[in-house]
């Protein structure tokens, strides 16, 4: 018998093939459906190669060839973990929830499985689909009409293991009427090690809620992270997603977002810090699909070494979408020569009364700001460190939450020291 | 203070300083006037070691030390200040933040303690009062969405917090009304003193009758062509700059 496991597509449908009858919930029949379509899906379409034009600029063959397979860790391992950052933490291990190491009760998919019947989307995407074949498990959160629950933070360690492991969390998040919720969530994994982390993201705010969604991507050198977030938001409601792009190797950040009532406003700002060997692709699907709503995206890149972003933002504004008001913006500095970025915003609008900007900059450091900085006694890595800040600075000032924001700063000062 | 020999410079492979020779002494402010494309910005910017500024032969030094081998920073912790014409704008940059930073890197090469942000707040609201400047400048970005007198007055409060031995001010007076000239001379008369030294860049004679200079130098075709007392200046002013190079 070879000990090599199969690659690409036809090594995660092997893997599916062995694992889905001790996958929890085997004993759903409308569970075990929702894997079958998945797979099933996911054989048709396979992994997403760049002939695939939401794939165009990512190229997933390293994914393909590594092998992943599903997690060695004991459901109960020791696991080192960096501090709080709030009051409130819920850890996922490999996958897993870990009440033990969480300080706050949370549920979790795989305690609800049973009752979840119609909760657990099936969407067509491949790296869902790929997500349904085999989540074990995920945040399973509903904050109730009118609570505030507050800020939250979600870490989600991957450990060291010998073989490269794959882990497809599922979280499902709901704010009911008038519900606030600020969640941070960090991702973190071993440097050495390869592995994927393919996360799912279904978030619905009803009317009028808020929910503040900054996530922390710090994945392990070797690490690739694939993520996939669906949001609805109602009338009146708002949801807010962050995405701070430093770590992995090969990173995509999917959003896609449905303004569904009236009144709905979504924003979507990140910065991906890149450095020598990563790739990171930040795809947004903004849906405007109810009138007087409005969206905001401000995507901020920083290249350096050898390294490659991607920005596809689509912005879809109905025929019922009157009145919408949109706004899009991404902007890469590049700060080496061997680095690049591809941009493809689109804007497909069926409506007449209608708001809509978009804009996207590629460029190096201003010559004449660094002139001006070091004129004034300035050193010159400190005034390099001064303006790349001031790059980010934009996409940074719609995060008001001091948790939160200090959360990112500490993040982006910790990129910025490892790489000069 | 400043001595300048037989400097040549060219940017962009084209020769703009033919050779410049100029002292200024240590207390004194002298004036360099000139007709547009004299070399006169190109003087102040190959002083304060922009890029792409590629002096060819001469010499500068400052208080003895040879000013063109030091990087840009280290010639503002010496003590050499430039003025820009066009100052420039730094979005996402705080005021405050930059003052500091640039205050503070300043203290530190020249063996100063550093300021904390109070100490810091405190120094730069005394001088911003005497510029007649709103505090609210201190929260803008630098320079964004400042008016040109503005911009001015931000280049006046930067070297009055980072005290310069040497000032270069590049046409300070372009883009002033009167008062904001009247306020941006003050800032640089007020530094004068036996241990200042400016060298004030000018198209009119305009500024020099609120900054009186002890010379008047004539740049034109990238030379000294002419020196003289303050009354120079309004010999220019009233025969123009091609008598001054008949003269």
């Amino acid at each position: 018998m070879s000990a090599i496991a199969p690659g690409g597509a036809e090594g995660f449908l092997h893997r599916h093939e062995g694992l889905k009858d001790h996958l929890p919930g085997a004993n759903l029949p409308w569970l075990v459906a929702l894997r079958a379509d998945a797979a099933a899906s996911f054989r048709a379409q396979g992994l997403p190669t760049r002939r695939v034009e939401a794939w165009h600029y990512t190229d997933l063959r390293p994914l393909a060839q590594a092998g992943f397979d599903a997690p060695l860790s004991a459901v109960d391992a020791a696991v080192a973990l960096p501090a709080a950052r709030a009051e409130q933490r819920v850890v996922f291990v490999d996958g897993r929830h870990r009440a033990d190491l969480s300080s706050f009760a949370a549920a979790s998919i795989g305690h609800w499985l049973p009752e979840l019947q119609g909760r657990i989307a099936a969407p067509a995407e491949p790296m869902a689909a790929l997500n349904s074949m085999f989540f074990e498990d995920g945040l399973f959160l509903t904050i109730a009409e009118g609570q505030d629950a507050g800020t939250l933070e979600l870490l989600h360690v991957v450990q060291a293991a010998d073989r490269p492991a794959a882990v497809h969390p599922r979280h499902i998040i709901r704010l009911e009427k008038g519900a606030r919720l600020a969640l941070l969530e960090t991702s973190i994994g071993p440097t050495d090690k390869r592995y994927l982390h393919n996360p799912v993201w279904q978030v619905e705010v009803a009317e009028g809620a808020s929910f503040t969604h900054v996530r922390l991507q710090q994945e392990g050198a070797q690490g690739f992270q694939l993520s996939t977030v669906y949001a609805s938001v109602a009338a009146g409601g708002t949801y807010d997603n962050f995405t701070l792009n430093s770590g992995g190797r090969l990173v995509r950040n999917e959003i896609h977002a449905t303004l569904s009532g009236p009144g709905a406003t979504c924003h979507m700002n990140g910065a991906q810090l890149l450095g020598d060997g990563q790739h990171a692709d930040t795809t947004t699907f903004l849906d405007h699909a109810a009138p007087d709503c409005a969206s905001r995206q401000t995507y901020k890149t920083v290249l350096k070494g050898k390294s490659r972003g991607v920005f596809q933002g689509k912005i879809l504004v109905r025929q019922a979408a009157q009145r919408t008001d949109g706004y899009q913006m991404n902007q890469a500095l590049l700060l080496s020569s061997d680095a690049e970025m591809d941009s493809k915003p689109q804007l497909e609008i069926y409506a007449d009364d209608v708001k809509c900007s978009h804009g996207a900059t590629v460029g190096e450091l201003d010559a004449d700001q660094l002139f001006y900085l070091r004129a004034r006694g300035i050193p010159e890595a400190e005034a390099r460190t001064m303006l790349v800040r001031a790059f980010l600075e934009a996409a940074l000032e719609g995060v008001e939450n001091p948790i939160l924001h200090t959360a990112l700063e500490g993040a982006i000062e910790a990129w910025w020291v490892r790489h000069t | 203070m400043l001595r300048i020999q037989g400097l040549t410079a060219e940017v962009d492979g084209k020769q703009i300083l033919k050779g410049i020779d100029l002292e200024v002494p240590t207390g004194e402010v002298h004036a360099i006037m000139g007709p547009n494309g004299s070399g006169k910005s190109t003087l102040s910017y190959v002083l304060a070691g922009r890029d792409g500024y590629v002096v060819t032969g001469g010499t500068a030094t400052f208080n003895g030390v040879d000013l063109l081998a030091l990087e840009p920073e280290a010639r503002a912790a010496a003590g050499v200040f430039l003025a820009f014409q066009y100052p420039v704008e730094l979005p996402g940059v705080g005021n405050a933040n930059f003052l500091r930073t640039a205050l503070n890197a300043v203290r530190r090469g020249r063996g100063e303690s550093e300021l904390d942000a109070m100490q810091f707040l405190k120094l730069a609201r005394a001088r911003m009062k005497e510029l007649n400047m709103p505090e609210d400048m201190l929260k803008r970005g630098v320079n964004v969405g400042f008016s040109g007198g503005e911009k001015k007055r931000n280049e006046v409060l930067q070297m009055a917090l980072l005290a310069p031995q040497l000032a270069i001010l590049d046409e300070t007076d372009s883009g002033l009304d009167i008062d904001a000239l009247k306020i941006a001379s003050d800032g640089v008369n007020a530094l004068r003193g036996p241990n200042f030294s400016a060298l004030v860049i000018t198209h009119y004679q305009r500024l020099l009758t609120y900054i009186v200079p002890d010379r008047v130098h004539v740049l034109m075709g990238g030379r000294i062509v002419r020196s003289g007392g303050k009354e120079l200046a309004l010999e220019l002013e009233a025969s123009g700059y091609g008598a001054a190079q008949a003269a």
